[in-house]
């Protein structure tokens, strides 16, 4: 069922394929790196574009070398350590945010089967049979970085973000579950291999097609929330926050956290790629030896695309409120995930129960309405036996209410230029 | 156990190894260290622990949830908690909360490991990595299997399962959030603010 490497199915483990593993990781460590300075920048420039500034242009050409640069500086800088902080939490967190980062990257197919000196191998550092859910399990951890870093600084923003971070990351986590749940349904293996190998052929193979283009949505919301980038940033909200949970590093240690920020966008948009997209699936042209190179060039100008969509979002769309936040998560993506996800799974079986699993959704559906209308309806009561966590100071539709209603009452609308600039700058 | 030895390869009992290792250098760290975070990340520790060990005998499907469930989700709201609540600061341990727990925490545990180790010398059970004790039944691969099994033979038990998390959850909602028609939070609320 599940294709393993060609490269470990000879004699064992020689020499030659010890070297041919070893050099995987290297390349694929060292592209990683020089793609997430190339992302930086291409952030900077991009964001600087949209919003009528120049952005980096004294470093290298068209400022190039400027995350080079910063990251030269941030080496040499001192590194902080506040009193109240928890030491060895406060040195730990920021690795339990790196590894995690790269070592997703470990399972994306980044292009076909190549053969060096006899060798064929999967271009793709390692294809375990749990694939998929090695991604999940890395943005798993990559949350105890965040919440570890927030608490272990000893300062109170930074508590108030991971605790934000905690709560978020959880939520979302369901609902980005689920929709691979979907993939995973049309492609009977949780192998990143297989579920590239599923999508071969035209566009129209893809998953994103084959899923009937929601699960992406979601997924694509989903994974937003996952990485903190905004809309959904409130982590790092810097109006409320200062600078959210790295508020209280400096030097090397934030510079890991800044890494692991980009690292996370790019591998995501390659998770997307691979579970939506086709990986690197796309037309080849007959031309003897570069073959190979193609799938490779297809992939990276499908992540190429999400990357900008990433940095799109943060120049276009201003922060979600908290509850909101909440609310999206918990009472639309993750019902509609479920949904979606038991419409396809009845719809794979026949078109019966695909007509049946629509009725049982149209009913779940009207059921879930009629629940929020009614829980919106109800006040807090004042002797609840433990305040609700992220107690918002009114019910939402009163703050509609007076936000939409009134002229006279003033809300804080500026967040959303104040946040994009401000770590770009950092 | 030179018989068992001998039949184990190197690489297997490196990781089988590592993975005790972890487990055991977590699990007691849990218990002796002072400051709650700590301990949390102790047991992440154990269960990173006993996920190598799932893979160590080929069950990568149970080793991915172990480290999505219990590290990603069920730890992390441990760590809510405690973060949340304030109650993140350094206990003695000297003082015993209820007088004679921990000897008789030291008594049960000896019956328990000593009953596991009878249940081992009488049962027959294969012990071993997956090389020795044989593949999953079937050889569909771990999700198909485990589905299967779930779906079919322990199908009670696991909607059982499902009916008891429902009720907890609604249980701790109605609990944590009692609705009081006459209490006008809000409206109070708005003359405050404006």
């Amino acid at each position: 069922m599940t294709a393993a490497d060609p490269l470990f199915s000879g004699s064992g483990l020689t020499l030659a394929v010890f070297l041919i593993v070893l050099i995987k990781v290297v390349v694929a460590f060292a592209v990683l790196m020089g793609a997430v300075t190339m992302m930086i920048w291409f952030e900077r420039k991009a964001i600087s574009d949209m919003q009528s500034r120049i952005g980096p242009n004294r470093v290298g050409p068209w400022g190039l070398l400027q995350t080079l640069a910063d990251g030269i500086k941030l080496f040499f800088k001192e590194d902080l350590i506040p009193a109240e902080s928890d030491r060895f939490v406060f040195k730990l967190a920021p690795y339990l945010v790196v590894v995690p980062a790269f070592l997703i990257f470990a399972v994306i197919p980044v292009g076909g089967m190549v053969t060096i000196a006899h060798h064929t191998f999967q271009l793709q550092v390692a294809d375990p049979p749990m694939g998929i859910l090695l991604v999940l399990a890395c943005s798993g951890i990559a949350v105890y970085g965040v919440m570890l870093a927030g608490w272990a600084s000893g300062s109170k923003y930074p508590l108030m973000s991971s605790v934000r971070a905690s709560a978020q990351m959880v939520s979302y986590e369901a609902a980005l579950g689920m929709n691979v749940v979907t993939v995973l349904l049309l492609c009977n293996s949780l192998s990143t291999r297989d579920i590239v190998n599923a999508q071969g052929g035209a566009f129209w193979h893809w998953n994103l097609i084959r899923t009937g283009i929601v699960p992406f949505v979601l997924f694509l919301i989903a994974a937003t929330a996952e990485l903190n980038r905004p809309p959904f940033d409130v982590v790092e909200a810097d109006s409320e926050l200062v600078g959210g949970f790295n508020t209280e590093y400096s030097s090397i240690r934030f510079a890991l956290f800044y890494l692991a920020e980009f690292m996370n966008t790019i591998t995501m948009s390659a998770v997307m790629v691979t579970l939506f997209f086709g990986g690197p699936a796309g037309p080849i042209p007959n031309i003897p030896h570069l073959r190979w190179v193609f799938p490779i060039l297809w992939f990276t100008a499908k992540v190429v695309a999400f990357c900008f969509m990433y940095i799109w979002f943060r120049a276009a769309l201003p922060r979600m409120r908290y509850d909101q936040l909440m609310d999206l998560g918990w009472k639309k993506l993750i019902p509609l995930s479920l949904a979606w996800m038991l419409l396809v799974a009845a719809a794979i079986i026949s078109w019966r129960w695909a007509l049946v699993a629509l009725a049982a959704v149209v009913l779940g559906w009207s059921g879930l309405t009629w629940a929020f209308e009614l829980g919106a309806e109800r006040e807090l009561a004042d002797d609840a036996v433990l305040p609700t966590i992220g107690q918002r100071p009114l019910p939402g539709w009163e703050l509609r209410h007076i936000t939409d209603g009134d002229e006279d009452w003033e809300m804080d609308e500026s967040d959303e230029d104040a946040d994009s600039d401000e770590e770009v700058e950092a | 156990m030179t018989s068992l030895l001998a039949t184990v390869a190197i690489p297997d009992l490196l990781v089988f190894l590592l993975g005790a290792l972890l487990c055991l250098v977590g699990a007691v760290s849990i218990l002796t260290v002072k400051n709650p975070v700590h301990a949390a990340l102790s047991l992440v520790m154990t269960l990173f622990g006993i996920a190598v060990l799932f893979i160590e005998l080929q069950a990568d499907f149970l080793a991915a949830v172990q480290i999505i469930v219990y590290a990603g989700a069920i730890v992390v709201l441990f760590l809510f908690v405690i973060m949340f609540l304030g109650v993140d600061r350094e206990e003695d341990l000297a003082v015993e909360p209820i007088v004679g727990q921990r000897p008789l925490a030291a008594v049960l545990i000896t019956a328990l490991m000593a009953s596991i180790v009878a249940l081992g010398l009488v049962g027959h059970f294969e012990v071993g990595p997956a090389t020795q004790t044989g593949m999953l039944h079937g050889g569909a691969g771990n999700v198909a299997d485990l589905g299967r099994s779930v779906f079919t033979t322990y199908l009670f038990a696991f909607e059982a399962t499902a009916g008891l998390l429902i009720i907890a959850v609604v249980g701790a909602v109605v609990l944590a959030r009692r609705n009081n028609p006459d209490d006008h939070v809000a409206e109070s609320q708005v003359e405050e603010l404006a």
